[in-house]
């Protein structure tokens, strides 16, 4: 469903990622591990076309769309759920998820309308403050929001980066619970995480990105497993 | 101090007429600081240029009929021409002298004097194709001056009526397409965090182009009234008019749609005031302190929120 290939992205003059090559197949839920500053997020970035990649090629649904505009990207299928939630805090709530299906304003009159339901139902919080501004909502509920405001676009990839960053332990399974949900429903997901035996525990693959490179891809469950893995991403020593 | 109480209520109506003028005005500056942080400096000339529109659609009309011309049909036939011409040059100098400079990044001091270099490349454009000399809008053949009524003691001419009322009626519609309609949140999306509008599917060139033509076709309109107003317009106009028009964006909150339409009645209100209480030759004087006096007091406007807190994370 969306492959990156041998993928170069620089800042400037900045190399930040090198040679990167992923695959994500549809039905998936793949996980993108890395510490700080390795460059997940520019991976993300890279996808959407907010940053061009310098080389390489990136693939959704079989075309290519490195090069296209991000928000005709975004019109092919592919949302995320950015890092640090950054949902428009100025819009309510309702106006946020509205945002979301920006997109989708051809849809079939009622098809909007059961995408809210299904928000609502996901997270009956934001349906008690839908006209609420999101710049008062709690951290947890913002990110509530932000992961609302991905699905109204219906979307067949979902980027999520660091959805668990910040929440407190009980939120952090309440979203894995709804990534695996999400998923069950039919979104493939590639998800950044810090948190990776969480991550990994509901993922089918797994990446691992080190200073740009990928440096490790296999199965969850290998990764799970691998000493290195363990001991740089898991704590263990 | 009888006489000043006695023409009170005169200079509250003309300043209310001032005053949703240059809250018309002021929406453009506030809309395109408020999408890409930048003070369009040309903005005074688009008003000028739509006095200049205005007033050749009235002479045309003159000329094509000498008979007698009813504001009814009149009127929306100069605003129509004049707002489509300036918006389009709204967005001509957006393209062409903003563009450029803003998407290669950096400093927001490019596009701020590459506006201050379009305003003085448009008023000598106009200068050299229009004349130096000032042209005379022929208000009092489109509104008689008998067509006035008397309100609290104030004569109010049917020109005042109809100014406040378009001016009105352009803000209002304003307001319910950037509150309620899909393009409206696409607006206030961008003007938030442009990276994640494109995330969500906007094309963002495409709103902030929208955002110009839509801020100076009402500084376009803005001009037309002020030019029926005044009666008279040259080339320079656009340069105190724009300045007042700008003191209301900061004023009410630059960036904040309401505020610029609150900082505009304010600003007519005051000075209106001014001329009423001293000597008239400190009106301008006024409307500057008063922009002083909130940069000092609040920059942030009267319904503005801090800069810091916009900015992106
Ligand atoms: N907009 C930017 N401009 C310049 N450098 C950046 C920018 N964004 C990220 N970087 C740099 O790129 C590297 C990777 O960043 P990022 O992809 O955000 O890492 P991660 O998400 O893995 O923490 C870091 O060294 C960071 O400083
Ligand atoms: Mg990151």
């Amino acid at each position: 469903m969306l492959k990156l290939t041998d993928v170069d992205t620089h800042y400037g003059p900045l190399p930040v990622l090198k040679s990167v090559s992923l695959e994500v197949r549809v039905g998936e839920i793949v996980c993108l591990l890395g510490g700080n500053a390795s460059g997940k997020s520019t991976t993300m970035k890279t996808i959407l076309g907010v940053v061009r990649p310098t080389a390489g090629r990136v693939e959704f649904e079989g075309d290519r769309i490195d090069g296209l505009a991000t928000e005709v990207i975004a019109r092919r299928g592919i949302s995320l759920v950015p890092e640090a939630r950054r949902i428009f805090a100025r819009m309510t709530v309702w106006e946020n998820l509205s945002m979301g299906a920006f997109t989708r304003q051809k849809a079939p009159a009622g098809e909007v309308a059961q995408d809210f339901e299904r928000v609502w139902t996901l997270f009956p919080r934001l349906k008690e403050r839908q006209h609420q501004l999101g710049g008062t909502l709690s951290g947890g509920e913002q990110q509530m929001l932000a992961i609302g405001r991905a699905l109204m676009a219906r979307p067949r990839l979902l980027l999520m980066d660091e959805p668990s960053m910040g929440l407190a332990p009980v939120l952090v399974d309440q979203v894995f619970d709804i990534i695996r949900a999400i998923n069950g429903q039919g979104t493939t997901i590639l998800v950044v995480e810090q948190n990776a035996p969480v991550a990994l525990s509901i993922a089918t693959r797994g990446y691992v990105l080190q200073n740009g490179r990928i440096v490790i891809h296999d199965t969850a469950r290998i990764l799970l497993a691998t000493d290195y893995v363990r001991r740089a991403y898991l704590g263990e020593d | 101090m009888a006489d000043v109480l006695a023409i009170l209520p005169q200079q509250l109506v003309f300043g209310l007429a001032l005053g949703t003028v240059y809250g018309l005005v002021a929406l453009g500056y506030t809309m395109v600081y408020g999408i890409l942080f930048m003070i369009n400096f040309a903005h005074g000339e688009i008003f000028m240029i739509g006095a200049y529109v205005g007033w050749w659609v009235l002479a045309l009309l003159l000329q094509a009929q000498a008979g007698a011309l009813h504001p009814a049909w009149v009127l929306p036939l100069m605003l129509l021409p004049a707002m489509l011409f300036t918006g389009a040059l709204g967005v001509g100098l957006e393209r062409f002298a903003y563009r450029p400079l803003y998407l290669r990044g950096a400093t927001r001091l490019g596009p701020l004097i590459s506006a201050i270099g379009a305003s003085i490349f448009l008023q000598n454009a106009v200068m050299l194709t229009q004349g130096a000399r000032m042209k005379v809008y022929m208000t009092s053949l489109l509104f008689p001056r008998d067509w006035r009524i008397q309100i609290a003691g104030a004569s109010v001419s049917a020109l005042v009526i109809v100014m406040v009322a378009v001016a009105g009626l352009m803000m209002w519609g304003l307001h319910l397409l950037v509150q309620r309609t899909t393009l409206g949140r696409s607006i206030r999306a961008v003007a938030e965090d442009r990276e994640m509008a494109a995330i969500m599917g906007v094309n963002v060139r495409r709103v902030i182009a929208l955002t110009f033509f839509m801020g100076s076709a009402l500084g376009g309109a803005g001009g037309v009234l002020v030019g029926l107003y005044y009666t008279q317009i040259d080339f320079f106009m656009g340069y105190s008019a724009g300045l007042k028009a700008f003191t209301a964006a900061v004023l009410g909150g630059i960036g904040n749609i309401r505020g610029a339409m609150l900082g505009g009645l304010i600003l007519g209100l005051v000075e209106s005031l001014a001329v009423t209480f001293m000597n008239p030759a400190y009106k301008d004087v006024v409307a500057f302190v008063l922009l002083i006096l909130v940069l000092v007091i609040r920059p942030t406007g009267l319904l503005g929120e801090s800069v810091a807190a916009r900015a992106k994370v």
